[in-house]
């Protein structure tokens, strides 16, 4: 797996794979080979556990997987939020380009300047609960504003018609009453709104957003993905769109990685990953859902448990579980592999070696 | 008996209301009342699978714990047609009215109706083992001791996919999809017709959910089940129900066959709900109604019909006049003023599909 490079773009004009060069102009974000652990009583988890992808300017990723395979550890991890202890980057690069340069958010300090400069103002994030992530003793307009003036230096007064331009532009009515209201007086959907306002303030060049949607009514979510799609078009940002909800990645990704146990076991552009599933985990996720559109037939479940991570099988995470196993999973761990342009997946059907 | 539900009616609810009360000041009087249930009809026949979906605050988990006495209704008839009043198989089928069913007739009746709860973590008991817990519905009802006890909860644990030695385990050594059978079993170890199942697969992964649905759909097969299945996805309450009912703001708007539900929605709150769901498959295009504002307050429900502030085909009748609940034939309910007069966007591939379906 290590120094593998998988990139999620489609491939370029004629079907030529693209240069890394043309794909280092458009890459924002790359993270290799990325190691996140935790010390736990159990012993060491892998919560991610060797995670490579590329997130283009301008384009959504999105990244599916039940809870506990370590897709928000991922966000935390580009964030510089993962706790530490008992938390730590163990290995890879997050690389995070920029104007023609290049940094690596795993190499710096979390609490230092240059993180802080690109934390919220650069690289911003949605949380799935706005309740628990908005600040219940401040109003809303001044948790906007305190991004503001602290990114963009802006004055008091300016910041103020900022942050009441940005509540409008995320659909919240009245928002000069709006804006010194205390989360609690907002409803979730409007909260969420809330959140978002603070997210973009600061244009950022990548939104992370985790399962924003998750705890939000079908008719209120529908309100919000659609105010996601309308801004990511004004405001021109990359999103890493995170979320266990297949319906709502078909929505909104161009791109979708599907983890499973701490590692990305399929990538592929979004219809590739719909129509043409190669992983089994994917496959089986696929037919796990019931169907809104089609008529009912018997679900076909994966059977089982997603294994503990601290007691994760030695070979293929996903080996107990598999229809499809034989006898190399359980010993070898499978490498992310091409399996179509632009389409890979981490499986010993498609072949390939250590 | 199979899972084609038979033609006998084995509950049927009028006019269930429930109401909670809001008190203020210094006396706590009563201010206001939350109207969570706001006269609900629906009956649920022998063998069926009623889904009850809306969103959060739609009154669909009271209505629910209503309907087994859970919380005292306001007011309404909850008729359940028992086959087996006190433990004895009865050779006729007698009708109890569970709003005013004495404290015994009541713990009798528990017997017949259970509860599958949500959330997997809150509703067991972490003290007890799983034996203890599956087990105490037998104890309470007098229905089996010792041994027989014993075997009673070991064949139930078994048909739900737990082993025998997980009796003597507790409910944090399980995962969620594992504890939510443990909760099944503890709502079947009684033998019981009608199961409501509260959201029962919405903490679960979806690899897991699927496990779980499998699981309630054998099981209702095997032991001739009727369920309420009260959820809020609607994917999920498609696939396992035979009908469905649709409530917003303490009222279903709605309630028809699973197929017509969907194929021919006749209530704009239907139609807004149904194309909200954000479907796996990235070509599929769908005039998503994006429907404006939020749910209003149950404590002072809109006058007239109450969707009418949200619903863009609303006319002046509809602020003033509340929309009768009635049959547009084949058992199709809408509370709709213009209900004849709308033509409502379906789900497209299933409406093109649904001819095949049928003659199957």
């Amino acid at each position: 797996m290590a120094g593998f490079s998988t990139t999620l773009h489609r491939s370029g004009l004629d079907g030529m794979p693209e240069t890394r060069s043309a794909m280092a102009v458009r890459a924002l974000l790359e993270i290799r080979n990325l190691e996140v652990q935790f010390g736990t009583e159990d012993g060491i988890v892998r919560a991610v556990d060797g995670v490579t992808y590329t997130i283009e300017k301008e384009k959504t990723l999105g990244i599916v997987g039940e809870s506990g395979c370590g897709k928000t550890v991922t966000a935390l991890a580009i964030m510089g939020l993962v706790q530490s202890p008992p938390g730590k980057i163990a290995n890879g690069e997050i690389l995070y380009h920029r104007n023609g340069k290049t940094t690596d958010l795993a190499k710096l300090p979390p609490k230092g300047r240059a993180m802080r400069a690109i934390r919220g103002n650069e690289i911003a994030m949605i949380f799935q609960e706005p309740m628990t992530s908005l600040n219940p003793v401040f109003t809303i307009g001044f948790q906007i504003m305190e991004a503001i003036m602290l990114h963009q230096r802006l004055k008091k007064k300016e910041a103020r018609t900022k942050a009441i331009e940005m509540l409008r532009e995320v659909g919240i009515p009245l928002p000069e009453e709006r804006v010194d209201e205390y989360p609690h007086q907002l409803s979730g959907g409007m909260r969420q709104r809330a959140m978002i306002a603070m997210a973009l303030s600061c244009n950022p060049q990548l939104l992370i957003a985790d399962e924003p949607t998750t705890a939000l009514d079908v008719t209120i979510q529908a309100q919000v993905l659609e105010l996601m799609n309308a801004l990511r078009k004004e405001f021109k940002a990359a999103i890493q769109f995170i979320t266990h909800d297949l319906g709502v990645i078909a929505g909104m990704a161009d791109d979708v990685a599907v983890m499973y146990l701490g590692r990305i076991v399929e990538a592929a552009p979004v219809r590739e990953i719909f129509h043409a599933p190669q992983h089994p985990y994917t496959q089986g996720l696929m037919h796990s859902i019931p169907s809104l559109t089609r008529s009912r037939e018997r679900l076909v479940p994966i059977e089982g448990v997603v294994p503990d991570p601290s007691d994760a099988p030695p070979g293929c995470g996903f080996e107990p579980r598999c229809p499809k196993r034989m006898e190399i999973c359980k010993t070898e761990m499978p490498p992310l592999k091409d399996v179509a342009p632009g389409h890979s997946a981490a499986c010993w059907l498609y072949g390939g070696t250590t | 008996m199979t899972t084609t539900p038979n033609d006998a009616v084995l509950l049927d609810v009028k006019g269930l209301t429930k109401h909670f009360p809001v008190r203020k000041g210094a006396f706590r009087r009563v201010k206001a009342a939350v109207k969570a249930v706001d006269g609900i009809d629906l009956f649920i026949r022998e063998g069926e699978t009623l889904g009850l979906v809306g969103e959060s605050g739609c009154g669909k988990t009271t209505a629910g714990r209503s309907i087994l006495r859970l919380v005292e209704p306001t007011k309404g008839t909850i008729v359940f047609r028992s086959r087996r009043i006190g433990g004895e198989k009865a050779s006729e089928a007698r009708d109890v009215d569970v709003v005013t069913a004495s404290r015994s007739e009541l713990k009798a009746l528990r017997r017949d109706m259970q509860i599958i709860f949500q959330d997997p973590y809150s509703s067991l008991n972490p003290r007890m083992t799983v034996g203890a817990i599956v087990g105490e519905p037998l104890l309470v009802h007098r229905m089996a001791r010792g041994e027989e006890r014993r075997k009673r909860v070991e064949d139930v644990l078994a048909a739900v996919g737990l082993k025998p030695e997980h009796m003597k385990r507790y409910p944090h050594e399980f995962s969620g999809g594992q504890r939510q059978r443990i909760g099944i079993a503890r709502a079947l170890v009684l033998d019981p017709q009608l199961v409501v199942c509260d959201e029962p697969v919405s903490a679960l992964d979806v690899s897991i959910q699927a496990q779980v649905l499998n699981l309630l759909e054998d099981l209702q097969r095997e032991f001739g089940l009727t369920y309420l299945f009260i959820a809020h996805n609607l994917s999920v309450v498609k696939h396992i129900s035979n009908r469905v009912a649709v409530m917003y703001l303490g009222k279903i708007v709605e309630l028809a066959s699973t197929e017509r539900l969907f194929v021919e929605p006749k209530h704009p709150y239907t139609e807004a709900l149904v194309s909200a769901v954000p479907v796996p498959e990235p070509d599929y295009s769908v005039d998503r109604i994006i429907l404006e504002g939020d749910v209003p307050s149950p404590i002072a429900p809109p006058s007239g019909c109450p969707f009418h502030p949200r619903c863009r085909y609303a006319i002046d009748v509809c602020s003033s006049e509340v929309p009768v609940y009635r049959d547009l034939g084949h058992e199709h309910f809408v509370a709709c003023h213009r209900a004849d007069e709308l033509s409502l966007q379906p789900i497209r591939d299933l409406a093109t599909s649904s001819k095949a379906d049928a003659s199957a």
